[in-house]
């Protein structure tokens, strides 16, 4: 079984090491370099998810991605995710192909929602058509990872006829993935329209989610395709020891989720509920090396997966604690969790 | 009860099939649906909540002691009242314009009491709704477990309320009866158990506040 390991961010806002955010621009040319660092640490994927916030100022992921791909030569770059249904099929399709030209095929994307909401109103869509957006540029966007012209026709965008959507891939179709939070429904359209399936966990147990893999891999059977990876995006901190990891990572989790709480409908979360999810059975990877290999190769094991891509950061950690996050994912961690699972 | 209640779950997203599992195992029959054809369902069904029956709508409501609504409410608009009539209807759903989008018909008052004008041939009960779905199963004991959590029931009818009381102590939570619909506000997003998974105490002490400063 071949297992990838990957690392995602939001452009999670930076703090300095008194906890004084630093700019966007900043952390932006930091992301840069921790994806350029994830390769040297050994890490298969880098990955960056749209947002328009200002603790989250990570709208163009791709160009980020393309200042990573020219200084990097083998770490695969993607999107985590792409907000596909305010965004236009055609336009994704050609950033991330131009991105795969310019890595010389490394690049992937994922799409979804995430529980990323504000591009709605800023692009002028309604969150009540979400569903339909979502459907429409989806299968959309299948027929243009195919390569060659597309004809389509639908009420979300203007019809296409014949037309040749380039830059043209070298060698394919490249990965392409659907996230998913919790509806089944959502784990048979991925199956339906053969996209790859990437469970996004944030909270719960992540066992509950081993149905889903199993319900996907039967409805690509019943679709008649072949069988596609299911990977796992969960948050998470690595540090020395579980006690700095959480000590780094609890005060900025309790902020950022009671900040976004009230729209995105978390509960704010408490020492109890943090120590919950931390442990064995939740969906946070925060501890030392080991503590977080052991989560993520139980969880694999459990779910049939074989993509794990830790969402790093928080909003107000520094630099440099992200910087020894990635060392110790890429240096430790996914080491370790190869060792496991072999 | 010596025949347990048969349960029609009508919606299949995120919030539906955790419900209809979590009924499944406390022994009831449930039928899930969807606005269309079961056969779309019936894989999702087998794997995610086995036990469960996918029907039509119509057929599944026809047969149930109790409906629930697990649909996204602007959705809502698309279910005929008539279906629905003379049904003990549990509304799960929420208005959360921040999350879904601006529903007009739903800018002013309790998404619940807004819902039981349209359903007028309804018993409409307000609960299952303020538990993340995510939570849902994982927070659930059997009674008298030391970390049970509470759940919140509002109704304007008591024997409609007392059932679905009944189905929320089955499937694993304290049930609290907070009265009528109206009462039943504090449940909503925004509200001070809303996201929330208290114990009894704290639940009573967070909604009751509540309910007094809308009194």
């Amino acid at each position: 079984m071949t297992y990838t390991f990957g690392l995602d961010t939001f452009g999670d806002r930076n703090g300095d090491a008194d906890g004084k955010p630093l700019s966007h621009a900043q952390t932006i040319r930091n992301v840069v370099a921790e994806g350029v660092f994830a390769e040297q640490a050994g890490v298969d994927f880098f990955g960056i998810g749209e947002h328009h916030t200002e603790y989250f100022p990570m709208p163009a992921g791709d160009v980020v991605l393309a200042a990573i791909a020219a200084r990097t030569g083998k770490i695969r770059l993607g999107s985590a995710v792409t907000v596909l249904s305010s965004d236009d099929p055609v336009r994704v399709f050609q950033r991330y192909s131009t991105l795969n030209a310019i890595s010389g095929g490394r690049a992937e994307v994922i799409l979804g929602r995430g529980s990323s909401i504000e591009s709605f109103p800023l692009f002028g869509y309604d969150l009540a058509d979400y569903e339909e957006l979502f459907e429409e540029k989806a299968t959309l966007f299948a027929e243009l990872l195919k390569g060659g012209p597309v004809t389509w026709d639908g009420k979300t965008r203007a019809p296409l006829l014949n037309q040749d959507v380039v830059p043209h891939t070298e060698s394919g179709p490249f990965p392409a993935w659907i996230g998913v939070g919790g509806n089944p429904q959502s784990v048979v359209r991925a199956a339906r329209l053969g996209f790859s399936l990437m469970l996004a966990i944030i909270g719960g147990s992540p066992a509950r989610f081993a149905a889903f893999s199993q319900l996907f891999q039967r409805a690509l059977d019943k679709f008649g395709r072949p069988p596609l990876p299911v990977g796992v995006h969960s948050p998470g901190h690595v540090a020395a020891t579980d006690e700095q990891a959480k000590a780094e990572f609890w005060p900025r989790w309790r902020d950022i989720i009671a900040l976004v709480a009230p729209e995105r409908g978390f509960a704010i979360p408490t020492e109890e509920s943090f120590d919950w999810e931390t442990g064995p059975h939740g969906a946070l990877y925060v501890g030392s090396p080991e503590t977080v290999a052991g989560k993520i190769a139980t969880n694999l094991r459990a779910l049939g997966a074989t993509r794990f891509d830790l969402k790093y950061g928080l909003p107000g950690l520094t630099h440099d604690q992200l910087m020894t996050n990635i060392e110790l994912y890429g240096h430790q961690v996914i080491p370790r969790v190869r060792e496991l699972l072999s | 009860m010596a025949e347990p209640s048969r349960l029609a779950v009508l919606g299949a997203g995120h919030v539906g099939p955790v419900i209809a599992r979590l009924a499944v195992k406390a022994g009831y029959p449930v039928a899930i649906a969807t606005s269309g054809d079961p056969d779309d369902i019936a894989l999702i069904t087998e794997l995610v909540i086995p036990g469960a029956q996918p029907r039509w709508a119509s057929d599944a409501v026809a047969d149930a002691d109790i409906v629930v609504l697990a649909i996204p409410l602007h959705r809502f608009a698309d279910v005929d009242p008539g279906l629905l009539s003379g049904r003990l209807v549990v509304d799960a759903m929420n208005y959360w314009p921040a999350s879904d989008g601006v529903l007009e018909a739903f800018e002013d008052g309790g998404s619940s009491e807004i819902v039981a004008r349209r359903l007028s041939g309804s018993a409409v009960v307000k609960a299952l709704n303020h538990i993340g779905y995510h939570e849902l199963e994982a927070r659930a004991r059997p009674a008298g477990a030391p970390d049970r959590r509470a759940a919140g029931v509002a109704g304007d009818d008591p024997a409609a309320v007392a059932a679905v009381a009944g189905l929320v102590d089955r499937i694993g939570y304290d049930p609290v009866r907070l009265g009528n619909l109206r009462a039943g506000r504090v449940l909503q997003p925004g509200g001070p158990v809303f996201g929330a998974v208290l114990a009894l105490p704290e639940f009573e002490r967070a909604a009751g506040q509540d309910t007094r400063s809308l009194a």
